[in-house]
């Protein structure tokens, strides 16, 4: 495995020198290292790129690691990642991506994600994005994830892209049947002339069901944001998006939430709010002894932490 | 410890909210700032923390001209300013908020002191944000402690009963009077006449300026005189 691999998954991964339970690392579109568990089951994909993992029912408590990298310029990877998690399992999945660029040519990763969460089981799926490098090819990262949850299956999902990479297109969907439950938390910074578009399409389906999606986001310097969302309350069920972006610099951001409510009993709420740092809040932290500048990073470390 | 010599501030519509306040907070006493709603009381604390700029006077602190430092160098210096109405902060959690304040780690004990003094349990709140899901009671509790945690020579408190439960109170009060001593000063904004009971000095202020200043002793027998007259919201007579 290269240096700037072991980098990445450092910074996007809990790599420490080694995994601790069943890992896949991809590196350029190559597999750079796997291991399967007695309860989960990773194998290629005949049909194509990426992976198929299988997590038996009843699995408690482990953890599967499915970073990818790309080190350099001139790639555009390309993978497929099934999920299939048994019923009653409760684990939690890591895939992160570093994206690394020092050349001109454009370096891209583009992951397409499927989890099928069977009656009852339990994932927290973390997700962390980031570039690097000082080169004039874009760094671009366009994940897909595609979720469907059977009865009472619950899937917490933590994404967070930190800067770095210069473009974006962010594609999650739901589907959700009876008492499932989605908790998102999406936590986005760009800086520079970054663009990030993020798309959420949720399908309450099932009686019961419920999502709770929750975006913060900063735009620095010249970037661009656009949000968008949709929930569609398609039966008794709760909905709810909150949207908070904040603005520092030429930063902007298009926010348009979507809520369809197609059932008497749905009841889906949005909150929106975008806007510069309130000055109160970085007066308050003035009086503890902070400059503005210190008072500005920690308002925002905290925001996107939250 | 802290004196303010011949402080005005008149707004850019030319009214006069502070005129010609000349005070002094004496080292190791709490200090009662009280007077008429509109008065000049909240004016007057932001003048000390640095928050608002005074159209002419000077401002010293220890025997330092403080007058031309920022609310950072303020607070660097040693001055500590609990605001009456707290912000909120969607992300920071309390935990936090007092790491900052204290400028540096703290064990759990310290939480737990910090927090107790202000009738908090550490346990329920250190890992809350300070947002809009905190009741008016629980936020300015912990504006309090963001002021203790800091352990400043001069702490400006800002109404800190508002919104504090009867139950609390008394706790509030045993705060305040630890605080208190030789390397420690304090000056409290109140109405509160369990918080004039313990005070050192009391300073009236009303339209804008010292009505009068003095020990407790001396200042809080006659502090109702001279009120009734005044019916009009903006204190003027009518």
């Amino acid at each position: 495995m290269k240096n700037i691999t072991e980098k990445l998954l450092e910074m996007v991964s809990d790599w420490k020198g080694a995994f601790n339970g069943a890992y896949n690392i991809r590196e350029d579109g190559q597999c750079a290292g796997r291991q399967s568990s007695p309860n989960i089951q990773i194998d290629s994909k005949e049909d194509g790129p990426g992976l198929v993992i299988h997590i038996k029912p009843g699995t408690q408590k482990e953890t599967v690691y499915i970073p990818a990298c790309v080190t350099h310029g001139d790639v555009n990877d390309l993978v497929y990642n099934d999920f299939y998690v048994g019923e009653g399992a409760d684990v939690t999945i890591v895939a992160g991506c570093g994206v690394h660029n020092d050349s001109e040519e454009e370096a891209r990763h583009n992951g397409i994600h499927r989890f099928f969460l069977e009656k009852g089981a339990h994932v927290l799926y973390r997700e962390k994005h980031i570039g690097t490098g000082n080169g004039a090819g874009l760094k671009r990262i366009d994940p897909v994830t595609d979720i469907y949850l059977k009865e009472d299956a619950v899937m917490e999902m933590d994404t967070t892209q930190i800067g770095g990479v210069d473009s974006t297109l962010r594609k999650t969907n739901a589907v959700l049947q009876a008492r499932a439950k989605l908790i998102i938390h999406e936590h986005l910074m760009t800086n520079g002339h970054e663009t990030a578009k993020t798309d959420f399409a949720v399908d309450l389906n099932g009686e019961d069901c419920g999502v709770d999606l929750i975006s913060r986001s900063v735009a620095r310097d010249f970037s661009h944001q656009e949000y968008h969302s949709q929930i569609n309350g398609n039966a008794r069920c709760t909905g709810h998006s909150e949207c908070d972006a904040i603005l520092v610099g030429n930063g902007t951001v298009n926010a348009s939430p979507d809520l369809y409510a197609g059932h008497i009993d749905a009841s889906l709420i949005h909150e929106a709010a975008i806007g510069k740092i309130a000055g109160e809040q970085i007066l308050k932290l003035k009086t503890l002894g902070l400059t503005e500048e210190q008072a500005e990073e920690k308002i925002i470390e905290g925001f996107l932490k939250g | 410890m802290l004196q303010l010599q011949n402080i005005s501030w008149v707004l850019p519509s030319g009214e006069e909210i502070l005129k010609d306040v000349s005070l002094t907070v004496p080292k190791g006493k709490l200090t009662v700032v009280t007077g008429p709603n509109g008065g000049g009381k909240t004016s007057l604390a932001k003048i000390i923390a640095g928050l608002e700029t005074p159209t002419s006077g000077k401002i010293f602190f220890d025997g330092e001209d403080i007058t031309g430092l920022d609310t950072t160098e303020r607070a660097q210096k040693g001055i500590s300013y609990a605001f009456q109405q707290p912000v909120r902060f969607k992300g920071l959690s309390v935990r936090d908020l007092l790491e900052l304040s204290a400028g540096k780690k703290l064990m759990e004990a310290d939480y737990c002191e910090l927090l107790g003094s202000v009738g908090l349990c550490a346990h329920d709140y250190i890992d809350r944000e300070v947002n809009a899901s905190l009741s008016g009671g629980e936020i300015k509790r912990i504006e309090i402690a963001t002021v203790l945690a800091r352990n400043t020579r001069l702490s400006v408190f800002d109404e800190p009963e508002a919104g504090i439960d009867l139950w609390s109170f008394s706790g509030l009060i045993d705060v305040f009077q630890q605080q208190k001593n030789n390397e420690h000063s304090m000056l409290i904004i109140s109405h509160q006449e369990r918080i004039l009971q313990i005070a050192d000095e009391i300073i009236v202020i009303a339209d804008g300026k010292v009505r009068t200043s003095g020990s407790k002793e001396e200042v809080l027998p006659g502090l109702l005189e001279g009120e009734k007259a005044n019916q009009c919201p903006l204190g003027k007579e009518v």
